[in-house]
């Protein structure tokens, strides 16, 4: 699709949607979002890439393999379960770190949001995944 | 216990590493394993020998009541110290045999991986530990038996063992699930002090039936010992160890287990016995058409094997003695035996044993480990064998006189076959054989020598091992502590004389064998009859009735696939729900508000649009106009989350399946159908409709139990720290769920992923590295 509007456009809107994606991701466990939601707008956001410029320049801009981003993905949801298990707790349960920062705000790390990167992870490589493989014919 | 098996997994892992390093000199390295876990192991002696047992539990998964427990008595001692000292001997025999072979350092972690997973099993004092470690040895023995794999024999060979053995293991599994469910407990110990729920129930011969199978295909018993011959295209070392010391002898070790437990229960008596002495007939018979050394080795470990079983069955003090003293017995004759020919093999170029003579000549040593083990195997007195046999034949003069037939010419074919391996290849003045003959290297003489010689020390004095090990160990298949002393000479009994008539018999055969091997192989050859050509036309009819069954259900026409699985759900379910009367649809209207019938109006049409569409983009626009319908009813319940997901799975499909069709013939979606495709697929869509809403009725006219979504709304913040339900259900309540669907997403892109790159490896954007410099722009014009 050789499109100047539509290439335009993507130019402008890519990086507004992938940062909006890690917002879903971050903010998901308290408002709507999560990593399965942030994980398919950041893989629609590369899909609108790939209708504009084609796999090539798309997989050019991703950089990795999303092969790749499946086997870290993975690892890191798995890791999340075996933290717990360091900590003498059950498989996946909860850790969390609480760090206060100056005014009333404060930054929630947690083995769960390490676990919702990997799905968000595991989510964009499948769907990116199965797009390079079909434009790579 | 659970230790030394980890450490014996550990030291697998790194195996391959050290041996690299190591090179020549890894066999003697590697074979400090075995030798510290055999002096590890004989810690426990003391406390065995004053017919104590030693438990060990370690919390497995504690919330479903899993434990690993292991358990050290007379008979699990017994076993660990065969599986590492017999180990010991196998590492250092490997490294000669094998020297120069690139895959060494594989082979040694696979073997040492067996070692560790023989070791877990039995020492496992948990029904459910046991079959995994079963199993283990299993799969173990599968990469061993097809180590040569460039061989179409080897492989076979390798598959049949797996299919036998681990098919064996489902039963054994079903049995244990049955004990369990009976029961309610894993523990084996707990088993035998308290049998009388298991005694008591109805199911008991289905157990007995069915743990009974598993031991009999892991022990290469009839109708299943048809896999261990051809198991012997495993290197020598696996012959030796897996299939004549130690892993056959799974079968004989959980049947001894379990034997306090079934004793004296006719089903358990009769089965064993019977299906020991047809083994010994069958194995017998067969093994008078074979001349290569390891296959004729391989039938005498199933008379011996059969000679267990039965011994087993029989029950009682004599016949749980003898088993446990023939188990050792044969341990120490039969490795040694097995090393020796796999020497000559090495050494003088040749397993058949009419093709060799005078090879004794330039292989003293070998020779010399090979009579001693050999004198042992053919149950000749002084040594240990012999006290073993008459031990047998005085149990079976106790309890069942009539299984001394088929015992009596076990006994005359296991001499046959201990001279045909051990004396015919060595004995004459001049040296036939294939190549020069040298004598074996250290390595490969060891392990023979030390082995055979235990043999005779124990002939000359069993009591060494008599009240420490063999009384205990017999003391578990008993089920009652039982003193015994073990005797060289019994004076002139009843057995001695049945001796004497045994190696008469022996005697005669061997002097007869030529004639009669050569007129049986005459008269009926490589006939395929019995139960190895049942399991070769199943073998060869799976596979052919697999293609044609998958050609019929998932042909490569997506939609005829489609219908296929659509139309099953449909009738499974709708079915179920009919037969059952479970399709009780609440009909009670609730009015409301106009957008929403306006949006059900957008998706009727929509729907109608998709089907009558006449090319394919237009269908699979109307599909995402469908979708995105049902995302905004979502959203009028309130539910952002799933209409977010909603809305961007629908994008996504739709920008997928664009890519797709692209690809595709530009034609009518109708000209491709005639009718009565059509109908059919009109009629499984319509019913798949009609299914789905009347589910979806029929559980919105019951009360909601919403007991489980206000657990979660009242924890999602205070134990999750989420406000938001829907992803504190998705990571935190029942992540391992979602721990399960993003492997299952992982599998399928990288399934896609193979799919799709196999048509055309070349042209991959991933993999090849696109030129520097190149524009953006540049990309692919689709």
């Amino acid at each position: 699709m050789n499109s100047l509007i539509l290439r335009t456009t993507t130019m402008l809107l890519i990086t507004i949607l992938l940062l909006f994606s890690v917002f879903l991701l971050l903010r998901g466990h308290d408002l709507p979002g999560g990593g399965f939601i942030g994980g398919l707008t950041a893989a629609a956001a590369v899909a609108l890439y790939v209708l504009a410029f084609g796999a090539q320049a798309a997989n050019d801009m991703v950089r990795v393999r999303p092969r790749a981003l499946l086997g870290v993905g993975l690892t890191a949801a798995v890791a999340a379960g075996l933290i717990a298990v360091l900590f003498g707790t059950p498989f996946l349960t909860g850790h969390w770190l609480i760090i206060d920062l100056p005014g009333s705000a404060e930054v929630k790390l947690s083995t769960v949001l390490l676990f919702d990167v990997g799905v968000y992870l595991v989510v964009v490589g499948t769907v990116l995944t199965m797009l390079f493989a079909l434009e790579g014919q | 216990m659970l230790s030394a098996v980890l450490a014996a997994f550990a030291v697998a892992l790194v195996a391959p590493l050290l041996a690299q390093r190591l090179g020549a000199r890894a066999g003697w390295w590697l074979a400090l394993l075995p030798a510290g876990l055999f002096a590890w192991y004989l810690t426990y002696l003391p406390a065995v020998a004053a017919g104590e047992s030693v438990l060990e539990a370690t919390a497995w998964v504690p919330r479903l009541g899993v434990t690993l427990a292991m358990r050290m008595d007379g008979l699990s001692l017994l076993m660990a110290l065969i599986v590492t000292g017999i180990g010991v001997a196998i590492v250092i025999y490997a490294g000669g045999y094998l020297k120069g072979d690139p895959a060494l350092p594989r082979f040694y972690l696979i073997l040492l991986g067996f070692m560790a997973a023989m070791l877990g099993l039995v020492t496992s004092d948990d029904l459910i530990s046991l079959f995994v470690f079963w199993e283990l040895t299993s799969i173990t023995s599968y990469f061993l038996v097809g180590f040569k794999h460039q061989y179409a024999d080897s492989r076979a060979s390798a598959l049949q063992a797996l299919l036998v053995t681990a098919g064996g293991g489902l039963a054994m599994l079903a049995g244990f699930l049955m004990i369990i469910a009976i029961t309610g407990s894993t523990s084996i110990s707990g088993l035998i002090a308290d049998p009388a729920t298991l005694l008591a129930s109805p199911l008991l011969p289905a157990v007995i039936v069915l743990v009974a199978i598993g031991a009999f295909t892991k022990s290469a018993q009839f109708p299943f010992h048809f896999w261990l011959p051809n198991a012997m295209a495993a290197p020598t070392p696996v012959s030796a160890y897996l299939h004549s010391a130690t892993m056959v002898k799974a079968g004989v070790y959980l049947l001894a287990r379990l034997a306090p437990v079934f004793t004296g229960e006719p089903l358990w008596v009769w089965l064993l016995s019977l299906i020991g002495a047809a083994t010994i007939v069958a194995a017998a018979g067969l093994s008078l058409f074979r001349r290569d050394s390891k296959a004729l080795l391989a039938y005498s470990t199933i008379v011996a094997l059969a000679t267990m079983v039965m011994l087993i069955g029989l029950g009682g003090e004599y016949a749980g003695t003898a088993a446990v003293v023939f188990l050792l017995a044969h341990a120490l004759y039969k490795a040694p035996l097995f090393m020796v020919a796999g020497s000559v093999d090495h050494e003088a170029g040749s397993r058949d044993i009419t093709a060799l003579r005078g090879v004794g000549r330039a292989m003293p040593f070998t020779w010399a480990a090979a009579l001693l083990a050999g004198v042992s195997a053919a149950g000749l007195p002084p040594l240990f064998g012999f006290v073993a046999k008459e031990l047998a034949l005085e149990a079976l003069l106790d309890t069942r006189a009539w299984l001394l037939v088929p015992f009596v010419g076990a006994g005359a074919v296991l001499l046959l076959i201990a001279v045909l391996v051990a004396w015919r290849p060595f004995a004459g003045r001049e040296i036939q054989a294939p190549k020069a003959v040298h004598e074996a290297p250290l390595s490969m003489l060891v392990g023979p020598l030390v082995l055979a010689g235990a043999g005779v020390v124990l002939g000359f004095a069993p009591y060494l091992v008599g009240d420490a090990l063999l009384v205990p160990a017999a003391a578990a298949v008993i089920g009652a502590p039982y003193a015994f002393d073990l005797y060289l000479w019994h004076g002139l009994t009843p057995a001695l004389g049945l001796s004497a008539l045994t190696i008469a018999l022996g005697v005669l055969l061997t002097w007869r064998w030529r004639a009669l091997h050569d007129a049986l192989r005459a008269r009926l050859g490589d006939s395929r009859v019995g139960p190895a050509g049942v399991y070769q036309r199943f073998i060869d009819g799976l596979v052919p009735f697999a293609q044609a069954f998958t050609r019929r259900v998932q042909p490569d026409d997506l939609r005829t696939h489609l219908t296929v699985i659509t139309a099953v759900a449909v009738l499974a379910t709708g079915l179920t729900g009919l037969v059952k009367g479970s399709l009780r649809l609440g009909l009670a209207h609730t009015p409301g508000y106009f957008y929403e019938y306006l949006v059900m109006a957008v998706v009727v049409a929509a729907a109608l649009a998709a089907v009558r569409a006449h090319r394919r983009l237009p269908a699979i626009t109307a599909l995402g106009v469908l979708g995105f319908g049902i995302a905004i009813v979502f959203v009028f319940f309130a539910a952002p989350d799933l209409a977010i997901t909603q809305f961007l799975v629908e994008t996504l499909i739709v920008i997928i399946v664009a890519l797709v069709m692209m690809r595709l013939p530009r034609h009518s979606l109708r000209e491709e159908d005639n009718r009565a495709v059509r109908a059919v697929a009109a009629t499984v869509a319509t019913l798949a409709g009609l299914l789905i809403a009347s589910l979806t009725l029929a559980v919105t006219a019951g009360p909601l139990d919403a007991r489980v979504s206000d657990f979660f709304a009242a924890e999602s913040y205070p134990s999750a720290l989420g406000r938001n339900i829907v992803n504190v259900i998705l990571v935190d309540f029942r992540a391992i769920d979602t721990l399960g669907e993003i492997t299952v997403l992982v599998v399928a892109a990288v399934g896609v992923y193979a799919l799709l790159r196999r048509r055309d490896r070349s042209r991959d954007p991933h993999d090849v590295e696109p030129p520097r410099g190149s524009a953006a722009s540049d990309g692919g014009d689709t």
